[in-house]
């Protein structure tokens, strides 16, 4: 039997964490994910799990204690946000080049500067390339969901990757909504029990991580790294059909919402692909046909099944929550525009940069979107491919 | 167990021939003593800064080291420390772990005084039960031979280089033991190679076998960076406690000081730096006041630190 809640995201994220009961959480606070460290704390503190929690004097040092504590064969996670992920960086790439499959939740949150605690998703991109897995959340549930879900994906022995899943700061991370929850039993066996194969603290074998590789051996730690990437793709889709069975709700690399017939087509991550949605049902109440793609799995990037959902599109609409400032396109509209070079698909295509900083995102902001790509479809011509939406004056 | 020097020495080899530091390199002989202080009948496994003993002892495919052994970056030995510790309770916990297990951190001063110094601080603050070991050879050797908050006044490295209006380094090395010692661990040393390596073999144990964080900080010098005849390293270990350079001490609950080793004759400063190149410049006539500056910033130090162990 599910359970029915109402938690904000990083309620929600910290109850899975209690479910899932990890060996090792280090983790530093930062505004918004401070919340998830804090509830873990007082789930160590009244013996509802047997983690041991490593309060650590920064995020590198989180990262740095994670990394140690799965290396050491434990199951280890942590959380931040922003300038704390930023921190982290030089760390997640040792990560993935380890082959560790340790969790972070990331609250998406601007970085700095100018310094500010809203979300955007720049603390996320700037990790895109780290050889990371990256799933967004909608909602409460989705990050719930996602992280329920994060281990069996990482720790799968064609995967052996580190697994961010990531919520919008505050708009998930602060909003309480309802939740379906799972039991606990339900997710501990669904979790299971970890076992590595090669690990530290192993005393009939010795092992030893992170060695001085020369040039001989770099292009095929990354090529390896690249593969277990690849992997990852159908291990998530089994990952998912398997927590379809337990807990009726679907996944994939992406949420098809409205696209059969669709013209307009959005590309979204995050919270506010729910806000496209309105928008999409009030254009579809008109007789628009507007559609919305919000994507699920970032990295890896699920191209041709993108490429695919858009192949009858007159127009689409990429929509970026962060600035890669190369003057062409966000990092979600280049990969999304590749994808459909290669595909062959010819659709329109224009990028918007919205929300940063926490700027609003509206119905009617969203709704303008579609009206851009409405007179496009009627010009015949993009224009200005790269815009900023509900920018000041 | 009373300490035997033949036993001891008898016991395996935790860092292995085979590994590519230097001739006479002051680091890898540090790392050979200090690891046979781990008893033969446990385990260890050593977090290792990015630095000279990191690169030449780990060199994919092949491993220096018989205990298990991660690295992960520079700065971070005491956090990546701190989590494989953390991994130990909680796997020992669910009965996960066959044996015992130290945990030891290495870092050149690099990544111990300077780069590292936030994440060895945490790790002593929380009492991380670990040993983080400094092999201190008072530059960035790795990189070559750029200053340190270790460097002592006046040494010629490649960041503060002599020339026609520079002495060297302008600045005093920072007193690092002293600052783990204010994090109030059960124990902090600092030792070098002398007295055929009772000091740092006892030190080593006491360390390794003392719950919680514990520091050793070892002078370990380098032939390159140092400027000296590679063969001479023992009488330049012997220099640096005679002349009160490198004080041989240890702090219990950064409270109680102990000076172990106060020489009979104190020497002039001059007997240590005579013999290294990076003070060469130090020997002109016109320059007798800097080893002055030298001797005097030695007397004041080891003043303090009689007057601290009362001794």
């Amino acid at each position: 039997m599910s359970i029915r809640e109402r938690l904000s995201g990083n309620e929600a994220i910290a109850t899975a964490m209690r479910q899932i009961n990890p060996d090792v959480v280090a983790a530093f606070p930062i505004t918004p994910s401070t919340e998830i460290p804090q509830y873990f704390s007082s789930y160590v503190a009244n013996g509802k799990v047997d983690s041991v929690f490593v309060p650590v004097e920064s995020e590198h040092s989180a990262m740095s204690a994670t990394i140690g504590a799965s290396a050491a064969g434990a199951r280890a996670m942590t959380a931040t946000s922003s300038c704390g992920l930023a921190y982290m960086w030089e760390m997640l790439y040792v990560a993935a080049s380890d082959r560790l499959p340790l969790a972070l939740a990331l609250v998406n949150r601007a970085l700095s500067g100018p310094i500010n605690i809203n979300c955007d998703h720049s603390d996320a991109m700037g990790a895109r390339d780290a050889g990371w897995i990256q799933l967004f959340s909608e909602n409460n549930q989705e990050a719930y969901d996602n992280m329920v879900m994060a281990f069996r994906i990482s720790e799968h022995p064609d995967v052996r990757l580190p697994i961010m899943v990531c919520q919008d700061g505050f708009i998930i991370s602060h909003g309480v909504e309802n939740i379906e929850l799972l039991e606990d039993d339900v997710v501990k066996n669904f979790v299971g029990e970890y076992r590595p194969e090669h690990y530290l603290l192993n005393a009939s074998e010795p092992l030893a991580i992170g060695p001085y590789a020369n040039p001989p051996y770099v292009m095929e730690a990354k090529r390896a790294n690249l593969q277990a990437l690849e992997n990852s793709k159908k291990v998530m889709l089994d990952v998912a059909a398997d927590f379809e069975r337990i807990s009726g709700r679907k996944y994939s690399f992406f949420e098809s919402y409205r696209m059969e017939d669709a013209d307009y087509a959005m590309v979204i991550m995050g919270s506010a692909a729910g806000t496209g949605k309105d928008a999409v049902d009030a254009l579809r109440s008109m007789g628009i046909r507007a559609g919305l793609i919000k994507v699920r799995m970032f990295r890896p990037f699920p191209a041709s099944q993108i490429a695919e959902a858009l192949k009858n599109v007159k127009v689409v609409a990429c929509m970026d929550r962060t600035e890669s400032f190369n003057t062409v396109t966000g990092p979600l509209g280049a990969d999304v525009r590749c994808a459909l070079y290669d595909a062959g698909i010819h659709a329109k295509f224009v990028n918007y940069v919205y929300g940063l900083g926490g700027r609003d995102v509206t119905v009617a902001s969203l709704t303008s979107v579609y009206e851009d790509m409405m007179k496009i479809a009627a010009d015949g011509t993009v224009g200005q491919t790269y815009r900023y939406l509900s920018l000041k004056g | 167990m009373a300490y035997n020097f033949k036993e001891y020495m008898e016991r395996p080899d935790r860092l292995t021939a085979g590994h590519r530091m230097c001739a006479g390199c002051g680091a890898s002989i540090a790392l050979r003593n200090v690891m046979k202080a781990v008893h033969p009948e446990d385990h260890a496994v050593i977090c290792n800064a990015t630095s000279c003993m990191e690169v030449s002892t780990f060199i994919y495919p092949y491993t220096a080291w018989q205990d298990s052994y991660i690295h992960t970056a520079f700065e971070n030995a005491g956090a990546t420390c701190s989590g494989v510790e953390a991994a130990y309770r909680a796997m020992s916990k669910k009965g996960k772990i066959g044996g015992t297990y130290k945990f030891i951190a290495v870092g050149g001063d690099g990544g111990t005084y300077d780069i590292g110094f936030q994440s060895l601080s945490g790790a002593m603050e929380r009492n991380t039960d670990m040993v983080y070991v400094c092999y201190d050879n008072e530059a960035y050797m790795n990189t070559g031979i750029q200053r340190s908050s270790a460097t002592p006044l006046y040494a010629d490295t490649t960041t503060t280089p002599v020339g026609t209006v520079s002495n060297g380094k302008p600045q005093n090395r920072k007193d690092l033991a002293e600052v783990i010692a204010a994090h109030h661990v059960p124990y902090v040393a600092q030792t070098t190679f002398v007295q055929n390596f009772r000091d740092l073999h006892i030190k080593s144990e006491k360390a390794l076998y003392t719950s919680g964080a514990a520091f050793l900080n070892i002078m370990a010098p380098c032939p390159r960076g140092w400027r000296y005849n590679t063969p001479d390293i023992i009488d330049l270990c012997k220099a640096a406690v005679d002349t009160c350079f490198w004080p041989l001490f240890e702090c219990y609950d950064g409270e109680k000081w102990v000076v172990n080793y106060i020489p009979k004759k104190k020497l002039p400063i001059e007997d240590f730096l005579r013999s290294q190149g990076r003070f060469a410049h130090l020997f002109k006539p016109e320059n007798e006041h800097l080893i002055e500056d030298i001797q005097r910033e030695i007397d004041r130090r080891w003043e303090n630190l009689l007057t601290r162990a009362n001794a």
